[in-house]
């Protein structure tokens, strides 16, 4: 019975991983470059067998051996447009990877005015001279090498921790132009390791910065240029093993610095997963999720991140903080993980974190829904979230974005699916009469046992019926949470072509998603023609999360530059002014990326100035002589 | 071209700008194939055609109005059943109910009657092209001024001829009471407002959310007038802020992106109105509007009322107008379906919304020659002018060098250019013919209807008769004080104060605007900038010198400064006249009524005797004035405001006021109490 059970989990476990971890291939030779040093004061080893250190691990110490450094995610990975001018996705690792996307060329070219003629080629290789020389902490540097804790101050190792995802960092390095960056990059391989670096920074005064998975969009990551000590850059990538798995409670003990990729697959491997995948979990870590209150496309079910951490162990230049127990929830006076969440580095460093973890589910189904326009599209996921029937993750598309994933799809096989495709849309356009300008999409993703699953299936599109939706199956809805994972690939295509472009977030009362839509969107368009920019912009949003009181709004923006002198300017200007119109539209500043350096100036207004007070004397208690310098959040 | 107005900071003078004449133009095609012409505006983005009853439904269960009405039930302790049952009411009595057969009809009667009564009918048609794209992208409030009955018709008339979305109409209540007319004009576009709703909150919350629901939906054009009334004196009226809160709230909670007012500027030749109004402002009452009343008055159908210009101006966007100036987040803690009144932030961006709106259709009109020629014939001795007569080319002269000083203060006229001088001057005569006539060189004061009595006529009968004539011609210099009036107010200044300073000037100047505020519209908050601008428009014409410190009189500038010294002072002379008597008179306490009445007697007996000059003290406009800017000034109180207002004076601030009126003591500028008004 259990051996069958077992078994059964396993083969759920092989299903699982080959549809979400299909395009999230671990690299065939990874292994090579790691070189583990054990950690000598290693705690009490876990009964559980988490595999070999060497095994497994996404990222690499060196992350340029896989990695662009000046572009998103994998080097093999890349669209392109081929010598016939259609667009292809380079690499083996995605699902997209190796095919022909036949839309994608008119798509871009008439939604940006862009043409293949006009090529904007990034810098390809970085020049090490461009770089500034380490300032460096000598005695510092001696004392740790005493430690034996790995470190560099290569060029490309420091230039790789300089940096987020934001739109005017990528586009400075694809100049080839490189401010202020960390003097030196340190992997820390445990706990202890990292408690001996902030005490030796704290004797030296140096700044450190902790880095996870790099894949920050709130410049958090940028050394602030006023900078004078040496600042080094904390990796924690290498503290990223599974310390243990505890069944009966149902949790999991991790190092901070697993990727998303790696947790899922290795509790996958025990049958376990915890549920938590923001879009960017092939390469952001669990420290970066806890530091920036990270929100996971299926919170539905399993919840953010500040629902999912049990306890939290944090270094900081005071000592160690921690709980003493893992109740599942106390009394305490203010719990203290929330001064951890979003504390986005400013106070030290997550170290290890217990998470709660849950059974693979048995099945798993996609789905989508057509709506004629947004607004029925809007009030079915109200109306869903009002029944607390939402599947474990449930997101609406707007028209622009619909036919966007629509321009993603790869070139089919047969005649036989491009005529159903045609049927398709035959049948919702002219026999429904659904305008095809209007209409917009909803995807979903149901998760649980099989029989629940269909059933609440039917639930939800029982709902969508009553707001005019279309079923518009699995497929639909697949390729829609596919395209968050290569949307962050297809920037880098558009800015080979003079298009550059960014997403950002938001969180709103429901009674506003609408008004905050419209209104956004429109004031991106306006303020791009005010400010020169010559053909319309691409302003699109989608309605990403559903909650009881509200939903997460995400909007996508992108313009062709062609003809501005300073493009990176005009886009910020765009930016701050549509984060403008979300606060006068009663958006939340951010609901999931946090604030970092780029959202600073709003804080006081968000918080109130005791709010700002308040986090302002923890930090003077916690950090007094501010080693944690990379100045976020206030 | 842009069209561009001086209050808007970065904005300076309009071009002249091409006006087409939308009669002429259509002569050619009957008016029935006119009135059955395919009609197919483009609609404002994403907006819905919405029915009437969709919106009246939209207003009745909106989440506002449940609110208020449990509210209401509760204070008046009726069931939420009969307080919804008087909401329907309300809504039945309000709502418009568009018909394009209607608007057809509509089309067909009024180009009959327009092309009998109106030489021409011009409109600008970079406005009107303006307005059809504005239209489709954001929701579109027309702003036009009020000056006749016909306003209301020939908006629509317009855009039903260029294919513009038809607005729905704010209209007084009064003219729903009209029969088969009332039902027309619903037909047409109009809802119908009471008067006086501030107290009555359920009425207020019925017509606030039935106008929001209109702007949200953006499904027709909101034409309102921001002056509140028809003006019966042809001057600006101070505007209502009500409704323009009402307008500003959907963009402000973000129900829409952006709002757009369309300021429009009616100006007529000759107003069909024009002796009604002066025998109202005399006190007679006016006719209720009923529909006999209508046909009665259907001889004014037979003569010609010249031509009319409408000026649509460019459309204005809320969005930028705002800008830095509200927060709007300050909506965000509470529930937006929730009432919240408006912060004074929000009032005082309303406020300076509406007056610039006035404003802009203020510079928006065109000065006709006539309205110059009243302001010469006013400066005449009535007298004289019943009498002897003013020699023609005398009137001509002066027209002819007023014209040159409007023009230098950036007027827009609407000077016939085909003919000559001569021409232009006798056709006006001949327009209107009745309040002037000419006669052997001379031009004359019509003195009313000779009565067919028996008995001779009393010398108050007699008085009366010219003073319609008198008030008609003040009506039309009216038309035109805008032009003058902040270049007038500092020849006032310099001539009540006998000083040079700058500051001083400046301190009396506002003195002045704060006491006139009735009678001309500023900008509440712009008084140095109107000083700045009336310092540069003398120097413009050469009448002062300004330096840094001192504003001097030049060697030629006596003739502007005294001509426009001349121009007000009618007022001068009427508010001194109202502020002689409050002191005088024994009682402290009085109603409206009484005040209204005793002054008139007054003002009559003090012009018969020959005391006082100008019958504009006679009109009730200026009367009300005066007590709302006394009011204003605290040296008069309202004490009752039921039934009959009372007002209690302040013998002493009213005398005070008279004597910095007059320069014997220096003016203060007293902190006005903010008017609270619909």
């Amino acid at each position: 019975m259990a051996s069958n059970r077992n078994s059964s989990r396993h083969q759920t476990a092989r299903h699982r991983i080959s549809v979400i971890a299909g395009h999230l291939q671990r690299p065939a030779d990874s292994n090579a470059a790691v070189l583990a040093v054990e950690c000598k004061a290693q705690e009490i080893r876990p009964t559980v067998k988490t595999g070999d250190r060497s095994e497994g691990r996404t990222v690499p110490r060196r992350r340029q051996e896989i990695m662009k450094w000046n572009g998103w995610g994998y080097s093999d990975s890349r669209f392109l447009f081929n010598k016939k001018g259609q667009a292809e996705f380079t690499g083996r690792r995605y699902r997209l990877s190796g095919m022909i996307i036949p839309n994608l060329k008119d798509w871009f070219e008439s939604t940006f005015g862009a043409n293949l003629q006009h090529k904007t080629p990034a810098t390809p290789i970085l020049n090490s001279s461009a770089v500034q020389r380490p300032t460096l902490n000598e005695v510092f540097v001696e004392e740790l090498k005493s430690t034996g804790i790995p470190f560099s101050h290569e060029a490309e190792d420091r230039v790789f921790r300089s940096h987020g995802h934001c739109l005017h960092e990528i586009f400075a390095l694809r100049e080839g132009k490189i401010g202020r960056l960390p003097d030196m990059v340190i992997w820390p391989n445990c706990h202890n390791d990292v408690v001996k670096i902030v005490e030796l920074a704290c004797k030296h005064n140096v700044c450190l910065i902790p880095y996870g998975g790099g894949t920050s969009v709130s410049s958090a990551l940028e050394c602030p240029p006023e900078e004078t000590r040496s600042i080094v850059s904390l990796d924690t990538s290498q503290m990223n093993r599974i310390l243990w798995i505890d069944e009966k409670n149902l949790t999991a003990h991790v190092e901070s610095g697993i990727v998303g990729q790696d947790l899922e697959r290795l509790l996958n491997e025990s049958g376990y997963c915890t549920g938590h995948e923001p879009d960017s979990m092939e390469f952001s870590s669990l420290g970066g999720w806890v530091a920036t209150r990270a929100s996971g496309m299926k919170k539905n079910i399993y919840g953010n991140i500040e629902d999912l951490v049990v306890h939290i162990k944090m270094v900081t230049p005071r000592g160690v903080i921690e709980k003493s127990c893992q109740g599942p929830r106390m009394s305490t006076g203010p719990d203290i993980h929330h001064f951890i969440l979003g504390s986005e580095g400013t106070l030290g460093v997550v170290t290890e974190v217990t998470m709660k973890i849950r059974p693979m589910p048995e099945y798993q189904k996609y789905g989508s829904v057509v709506f004629p326009s947004f607004e029925q599209g809007v009030a079915c996921l109200r109306e869903v979230a009002r029944q607390r029937c939402a599947p474990a993750s449930i997101r609406l598309m707007d028209n622009e974005q619909f036919k966007f994933g629509h321009a993603l799809k790869p070139q089919v096989s047969s005649i036989f699916t491009s005529f159903l495709d045609g049927l398709k849309t035959f049948y919702i356009t002219k026999f429904k009469g659904f305008d095809p300008n209007r209409l917009c999409v909803a995807t979903l993703l149901f998760e649980g046992d099989r029989e629940r699953v269909l059933q609440h299936e039917k639930q939800v599109y029982d709902i969508a019926a009553k707001f005019g939706g279309l079923a518009a199956g699995e497929d639909n809805g697949q390729r829609g949470y596919m395209l968050t994972f290569v949307i962050a690939y297809l920037r880098d295509l558009g800015m080979d072509y003079y298009v550059i472009g960014e997403s950002f977030e938001t969180s709103v009362p429901w009674d506003r998603v609408l008004d905050i839509c419209r209104n956004v969107k429109a004031r991106i368009i306006r303020e791009c023609k005010d400010k020169g920019v010559q053909f319309p912009p691409l302003s699109t949003c989608r309605v990403t999360q559903t909650y009881d009181a509200g939903a997460c709004v995400y909007f996508y923006f992108a313009f062709n530059y062609r003809g501005l002198s300073d493009p990176v300017h005009v886009y910020e200007q765009v930016e701050r002014a549509a984060r403008e119109e979300i606060l006068a539209n009663g958006g939340s500043l951010s609901h999931h990326h946090g604030v970092g350096k780029l959202r600073k100036e709003w804080m006081r207004e968000t918080v109130s100035n005791v709010g700002v007070g308040m986090l302002k004397s923890v930090k003077d208690y916690v950090d007094p002589n501010n080693i944690f310098g990379n100045r976020n959040l206030l | 071209m842009e069209n561009k107005y001086r209050v808007l900071d970065k904005v300076t003078q309009q071009d002249d700008e091409e006006f087409m004449d939308i009669v002429e133009d259509k002569r050619c095609c009957s008016d029935f194939s006119f009135a059955f012409r395919t009609f197919s505006p483009p609609p404002y983005k994403g907006a819905p055609v919405c029915s009437t009853a969709e919106l009246n439904r939209a207003v009745l269960e909106s989440q506002y109005l449940r609110y208020e009405i449990k509210e209401v039930a509760v204070e008046t302790g009726s069931s939420v059943e009969e307080v919804r049952d008087e909401v329907c009411r309300i809504l039945r009595e309000m709502s418009q109910n568009l018909q394009l057969r209607f608007i057809r009809l509509m089309a067909f009667t009024v180009r009959k009657v327009f092309k009998r009564i109106f030489s021409a009918i011009y409109v600008n048609m970079e406005g009107v092209n303006a307005l059809q794209q504005a239209a489709q992208e954001s929701p579109v409030i027309l702003m036009p001024n009020h000056r006749s009955y016909v306003d209301f018709l020939v908006v629509s008339y317009i855009l039903f001829s260029y294919d513009i979305p038809l607005p729905v109409i704010a209209a007084g209540i009064p003219l729903a009471g009209m029969k088969i007319v009332g039902e027309i004009l619903r037909r047409s576009g109009a809802f119908f407002i009471r008067r006086a709703i501030r107290s009555d909150k359920l009425y207020w919350a019925v017509l606030s959310e039935y106008v929001r629901t209109i702007v949200r939906s953006g499904f027709a054009p909101l034409e309102f007038f921001v002056e509140g009334l028809r003006s019966r004196t042809l001057k600006s009226l101070p505007p209502k802020l009500g409704m323009m809160h009402m307008i500003l709230e959907p963009f402000l909670k973000g129900e829409v992106y952006d709002v757009t007012l369309v300021p429009i500027s009616i100006s007529y030749d000759r107003v069909l109105e024009e002796s009604l109004l002066a025998h109202e402002l005399l006190g007679v009452p006016k006719p209720r509007e009923s529909t006999t009343g209508l046909l009665k008055a259907s001889k004014v159908l037979r003569e010609n009322y010249g031509c009319m210009h409408v000026n649509f101006g460019r459309p204005l966007s809320v969005r930028q107008l705002c800008e830095g100036k509200l927060n709007r987040s300050q909506y965000n803690l509470i529930p937006r379906d929730l009432p919240q009144k408006p912060n004074a932030e929000t009032e005082a961006c309303g406020s300076w919304l509406a007056h610039m709106i006035v404003r802009i259709q203020e510079e928006g009109t065109l000065t006709s020659p006539w309205s110059l020629m009243a302001c010469v014939l006013l400066q005449v001795p009535t007298a004289a002018l019943t009498e002897e007569g003013l020699l023609f080319h005398e009137l001509t002269e002066q027209t002819l060098w007023l014209r040159t000083l409007a023009l230098d203060f950036g007027a827009h006229l609407s000077w016939p250019e085909k003919l000559s001088d001569s021409e232009v001057m006798s056709s006006t005569l001949a327009l209107h013919r009745s309040v002037v006539y000419r006669k052997a060189g001379h031009v004359y004061l019509v003195r009313g209807d000779e009565p067919e009595r028996k008995h001779p006529i009393s010398p108050e009968e007699d008085m009366m008769r010219t003073a319609v004539a008198f008030l008609m011609m003040v009506s039309y210099r009216n038309q035109c004080l805008h032009v003058f009036v902040r270049p007038a107010l500092l020849a006032l200044a310099m001539s009540i104060t006998k000083s040079t300073q700058r500051d001083e000037l400046l301190t009396c100047f506002c003195f002045l605007q704060e006491l006139f505020s009735n009678e001309f519209i500023f900008i509440p908050g712009r008084s140095s900038q109107d000083f700045d601008e009336a310092c540069s428009l003398l120097k413009k014409c050469k009448a002062v010198h300004v330096s840094l410190w001192d504003v001097t009189v030049s060697d030629t500038g006596l003739a502007v400064l005294s001509f426009l010294q001349e121009l007000l002072k009618p007022f001068i002379d009427s508010y001194q006249l109202m502020f002689r008597f409050l002191c005088e008179e024994r009682d402290c306490v009085f109603t409206e009524k009484e005040f209204l009445l005793a002054v008139r007697t007054l003002a009559a007996k003090l012009i018969s005797s020959g005391e006082l000059h100008t019958y504009e003290a006679l009109s009730s406009d200026v009367q009300k004035n005066v007590l709302s800017a006394l009011r204003r000034l605290g040296a008069v109180t309202r004490i009752k405001t039921s039934e009959n207002n009372e007002y209690k004076v302040n013998k002493s601030a009213v005398r005070r006021t008279g004597d910095m009126l007059a320069g014997r003591i220096p003016p203060q500028v007293v902190q006005a109490v903010p008017d609270a008004r619909l």
